[in-house]
């Protein structure tokens, strides 16, 4: 079964899933749009819908709310361990 | 429904108009606060408020002290009121007293050391609250509309959803109220760090939007002269728990409370704000100074999101709760009064909107929230220097 997770601007390059997910699940979008979950995610939490390079930013709400801390793959949770706010 | 949002309140001495018809006994200094609490439990009917304020501190802290503890009396929800003042203190019931003349409301005083000690001051205290009920038993109710009510904003212990859920559904009835000729205040400017963005494209001019920007910014600066590296997340344990991984990420969803409409003014901590419409309150993050702050500006209604839930009120102000999940929500049923969490299960943000307006309109005729059935009402002042 499909864990619903929300996007909410297009430019957003995660998304935060409504229930708990475990690797292997696919999280879906309102738009339709799949992705497969490479790691467990908590209820809450981000995962990321495509690759994030080391150093590039990470969207949400169409705005920056940090960077990557390492490269990020898509389906990763993205949290503390990949994703620092930093000057 | 909102086309008929008439309430039948207090229009006090300076016009504006209460919800409550509260008697305040208010410590003007932590020393006082035995014989308020006292009063308190003699008298159930009062707000009674102690808290750590009154001495100790450097001018400017005592300034925002005076300016806080007189807005509090001076709040719309708040008819008349009994100050106890030790005798010694910086912040003196004469001297808050002197603050208060223009407010047109009965003010008495009663000082420990001069009535002789603690049991005789509550019992004068408790006199003078009684007479004070019994004449704002007396006071006459009159109408009000939604132009009269400045509400005040909160979030606290967010989740990540409370940027998908409460704080959007809270952003739809801020638009509500201004569209009504109300007043709306987004305070939290720890909370505006990294999402100054969105903000700046609502500022009403350029005036407001380096005002807002410098605010932020020195928020900013603060937490990182303070806190070093830990200022990116600049939140508690329990933010970032429920998955929140930057302050930035955080700001982002608070900042939707406010809504779309234009920021026309930016006030300091406590102030009362000189528009209508949505203005921005300088305010600490930390919710229960935060609050303080809104409610001496004149707030007579509070709407609080939480995604982690927190029982928090405020004295002599109604705080509406309103939970980002309903996990929360079936939680702690008697803490959180309207649930936001539907969005997630398909209801729109503008319905939850509209709820929230109609809960409003509930407390502005007398309906009681969580927090004031459950009697929580906390009182702190935001602080910047030391105690001496």
């Amino acid at each position: 079964m499909a864990v619903l997770g929300i996007r909410v601007h297009p430019r957003d390059n995660v998304a935060v899933v409504a229930a708990d997910v475990q690797a292997g699940d696919v999280v879906r979008l309102d738009d339709g749009t799949e992705i497969r979950a490479v790691d467990a995610i908590p209820r809450g939490s981000k995962v990321a819908l495509g690759p994030v390079a080391c150093g590039e930013a990470v969207i949400r709400y169409g705005e920056e709310i940090g960077r990557a801390t390492k490269d990020i793959a898509a389906g990763e949770y993205v949290h503390t361990h990949n994703l620092a706010r930093g000057k | 429904m909102s086309e008929d949002f008439v309430f039948q309140g207090w229009r006090r001495p300076d016009g504006r108009m209460g919800i409550r018809n509260h008697c305040l006994v208010l410590a003007t200094v932590a020393c006082a606060a035995g014989v308020v609490r006292e009063v308190g439990r003699r008298l159930p009917n009062v707000v009674a408020v102690e808290h750590a304020h009154g001495c100790g501190r450097g001018g400017s802290d005592m300034g925002l002290q005076v300016k806080t503890l007189a807005g509090l009396v001076q709040n719309p929800n708040v008819g008349a009121a009994v100050l106890v003042g030790l005798g010694c203190e910086v912040v003196s019931a004469a001297l808050l007293k002197g603050t208060l003349a223009s407010s047109g409301k009965p003010v008495e005083t009663v000082v420990i050391q001069d009535v002789g000690g603690s049991k005789k001051a509550a019992d004068q205290a408790e006199a003078l609250a009684r007479r004070l009920l019994g004449e704002l038993e007396e006071l006459p109710r009159q109408k009000g509309t939604a132009a009269d009510l400045t509400i005040g904003l909160e979030c606290g212990g967010s989740d990540t959803f409370s940027g998908l859920t409460a704080n959007p559904a809270v952003g739809k009835a801020a638009d509500r109220l201004v569209e009504l000729g109300g007043t709306v205040i987004l305070a939290e400017t720890t909370e505006m760090i990294g999402a100054l963005g969105p903000l700046l494209k609502l500022a009403e001019s350029e005036e407001v939007a380096a005002k807002l920007k410098a605010k932020v910014e020195r928020q900013e600066a603060w937490a990182r002269e303070a806190l070093g590296p830990l200022a990116d997340v600049v939140m508690a344990p329990g933010n970032v728990e429920s998955g929140l991984t930057t302050i930035a990420e955080k700001s982002l969803g608070c900042v939707t409370k406010g809504g779309s409409s234009p920021i026309r003014e930016v006030v300091d901590y406590a102030d009362r704000p000189g528009r209508k419409g949505l203005v921005v309150m300088d305010t600490p993050g930390y919710d229960v100074e935060s609050l303080a702050g809104m409610a001496a500006a004149g707030a007579q209604v509070i709407l609080f999101t939480t995604g982690r839930g927190t029982p928090v009120g405020f004295p002599a102000v109604p705080v509406i709760k309103i939970s980002s999940n309903s996990e929360l929500f079936e939680a702690m049923p008697d803490d959180i009064d309207l649930d936001a969490g539907v969005i997630l299960a398909g209801k729109s943000a503008d319905q939850v909107g509209e709820q929230i307006m109609d809960l409003l309109l509930r407390v502005a005729r007398g309906e009681k929230t969580r927090a004031e059935i459950n009697g929580q009402a906390v009182f702190a002042i935001a602080q910047q220097g030391p105690a001496f």
